[in-house]
């Protein structure tokens, strides 16, 4: 058990910079999600703090330590690869006690661990077949029973549920946090799925282009995103950014979308708002459940509009509509008895109590 | 319902055999039998014709009988050369370079094609394709500046090397190391890059992760990289009749053809008989790794 630290971390391949520069503080039993697109750096990052890449500058540090130029078996980590990496020709047991037999520990300790590790992932029975006998959720299990027998001072996930399907996806998903549960140990998971990232995460970290984009709770980063990258990359479907600008009429503070089209800001927005320039090109980023279907008795806030819809998505719970507005494709969500139908009219309502103001050129949430 | 109605009508009104289809596979078919009968017969009549002559007795040879059957079947050919001391010393010294060989083959070439695939160090890609090269320097024009240096390493440190069997011992592995070298590095480069990290992870030295994780996932390869070393030390011809000329220290195929030719008497039976002989051990090996041999050479090839 202990934290991890990473201060100004640079990865260069040759001329390229992978990771430029990253700080990250995770502490004691944390489960941390690096999460991205493919090619921002977050595999690497994993990779250095396991050892498996030299660092070009910065420091990392397991427990205090600085691990630079510790060899990954010093580091006292485990690592679970997103192809399983089981050794394929020792059977389950064999290759869950490996580490252990190499570090040459007591026969009884061994099978302790072994037996206890197989009894958390529910592989007792498979403990005698090889990697080629189980099936891709069950490697996985191995794989994590490989890690969790060394009982190490931190976990590394790389893209673990990447080779599974959608279905058992979800299931290996409540597993590893029942896991983390049981076990506490300094975790941290890369993944490029944004809904691994929010379901497993007590802090996620979202990286682009070798850089941390922002580091929060789930719930920080889905409803207070600092980018338009985070804001787009947390959350499905994505969040709407519609282009607007500010304008002060009668009074009040404005946010206009087309010329026909402008909503009035709640109190709370207008006051947060108020130096903003009112000739920046701006976004209004809304989620889509914040565009429903028009209620009689709006609230402050909420304002009612028209649209034509273009496509609708029934998705039973719910139902997802398309609709442009200046040229811009909208998403919302409205309640599947709201009558919304492919091409007809609707009339919906935007709750700009959370909206979101970008800087249009910047990308910054304002 | 209504699928397996459709398929009901319409199967009586198709003809039981796909047509064009089979004509085309049955042709496929007769040709490739055409053509392995006639390979087989080509590679399989010149081992008869010498099981069939080692069978004769010298007389029987040199009549003017039917040279394909034999009239008075006798195993004296075989009895001689099993009780001649000389044929037994060639067969022990074939037997001990080629096993020296093979093991001194993989002691280097799985460490080294280790270190080529897995272990990135500087230059190590064009290292790798130099091993390669070295194997396409044919031992033809090898064998002569090779026997200078043997000259000159005997006159400079006074251990004549020449004329014994276990010069071959340092002469052979020029032949083999490169080729099994290569085969190994496709073979662990097929290894999955995770596998070894998984390992590093584990607490595995380069060296356990080598003998514990790639040695026994890469086992095929490696049985593919001994036969082939064994085959080639077994089958030199012309190191060992460059290097060794005492009938002592001769090797099989050497010892033959210099000690049953003596001036222009050939004794035919006896040389197909040691011949026989002599390919017997390869093909006993073959015969029981074939399997793993295809599986390595060809894992290997796609991976090179």
């Amino acid at each position: 058990m202990a934290d991890v630290t990473l201060r100004k971390v640079v990865k260069k391949y040759d001329d390229v910079e992978a990771v430029r520069g990253i700080d990250l503080d995770i502490a004691d039993h944390e489960f941390v999600v690096l999460v991205g697109p493919s090619g921002c750096g977050k595999s690497t990052t994993l990779r250095m703090i396991a050892g498996l890449e030299d660092i070009t500058d910065g420091d990392i540090m397991i427990g205090g330590d600085v691990v630079n130029d510790v060899p990954p078996k010093d580091r006292d980590i485990a690592m679970v690869f997103q192809n399983y990496a089981l050794y394929p020709h020792m059977t389950v047991a064999e290759n869950m006690s490996f580490g252990l037999r190499l570090k040459r520990y007591p026969k009884a300790e061994i099978k302790t661990r072994i037996d206890e590790a197989a009894r958390m992932l529910d592989i007792v029975e498979l403990v005698d077949r090889k990697p080629k006998q189980l099936s891709g959720g069950q490697r996985q299990r191995v794989a994590m029973g490989r890690a969790i027998v060394r009982n190490p001072k931190v976990f590394l996930f790389d893209e673990p549920l990447s080779n599974l399907d959608a279905k058992l996806r979800v299931q290996m998903r409540i597993e590893i946090k029942k896991v983390h549960q049981k076990v506490r140990t300094t975790t941290v998971y890369v993944t490029h799925d944004q809904v691994e990232a929010m379901t497993l995460a007590d802090r996620v970290v979202v990286m682009n282009h070798g850089r941390i984009e922002q580091i929060g709770t789930p719930n920080e980063l889905y409803h207070n995103p600092a980018t338009k990258f985070v804001a787009s990359f947390i959350g499905s479907p994505a969040m709407n950014f519609i282009p607007c600008r500010l304008e002060e009429s009668g009074g009040k503070l404005h946010v206009r979308i087309t010329d026909r089209l402008a909503f009035p800001l709640p109190p709370a927005r207008a006051a947060r708002y108020q130096g903003v320039s009112r000739t920046d090109k701006l976004l209004l980023g809304l989620r889509p459940e914040h565009i429903t279907e028009a209620s009689p008795h709006p609230e402050t806030g909420v304002e009612n509009f028209d649209a034509t819809l273009d496509v609708t998505e029934p998705m039973g719970m719910e139902t997802l509509i398309y609709f442009a507005l200046e040229g811009t494709q909208v998403c919302g969500r409205v309640n599947p008895n709201a009558g919304a139908q492919d091409g007809a009219p609707l009339r919906l309502a935007v709750d700009l109590n959370n909206m979101h103001l970008l800087n249009e050129v910047s990308g910054a949430v304002i | 319902m209504t699928s397996t109605v459709v398929i009901n009508k319409a199967a009586p009104t198709r003809p039981v055999k796909l047509r064009s289809m089979s004509r085309d596979r049955t042709w496929a078919l007769r040709w490739s039998y055409f053509f392995l009968t006639l390979f087989a017969v080509f590679a399989l009549v010149p081992p008869l014709y010498m099981v069939i002559t080692s069978l004769k007795t010298s007389a029987e040879i040199s009549a003017a009988t039917n040279p394909w059957w034999v009239y008075h079947p006798t195993l004296s050919n075989y009895v001689e050369l099993l009780t001649s001391n000389q044929f037994l010393t060639f067969f022990r010294n074939s037997a001990l370079v080629s096993i020296f060989v093979v093991t001194i083959t993989m002691l280097i070439s799985v460490p080294a094609a280790f270190a080529l695939a897995r272990m990135r160090f500087w230059g190590s890609a064009t290292l790798a394709t130099g091993v390669f090269l070295t194997y396409l320097i044919p031992e033809t024009l090898l064998f002569l500046p090779l026997f200078k240096m043997f000259v000159a390493f005997g006159e400079l440190t006074g251990i004549q090397l020449i004329n014994k069997w276990y010069v071959l011992l340092v002469i052979y592995p020029t032949l083999t190391v490169p080729f099994c070298t290569w085969i190994m590095i496709g073979y662990f480069a097929s290894i999955p890059k995770e596998l070894d990290e998984a390992a590093i992870i584990d607490g595995a030295s380069w060296f356990q992760t080598l003998t514990r994780i790639f040695i026994p996932v890469a086992l095929p390869g490696l049985i593919a990289a001994t036969i082939f070393a064994f085959t080639v030390s077994w089958a030199q011809f012309l190191y060992p009749l460059v290097f060794t000329t005492s009938t002592d220290q001769l090797v099989l195929p050497v010892g033959i053809v210099t000690t049953l030719i003596k001036g222009d008497v050939f004794a035919w039976g006896q040389i197909m008989t040691g011949a026989l002989l002599g390919a017997a051990p390869p093909l006993i090996i073959y015969a029981f790794l074939m399997d793993y041999y295809i599986a390595g050479l060809t894992a290997g090839a796609t991976k090179g």
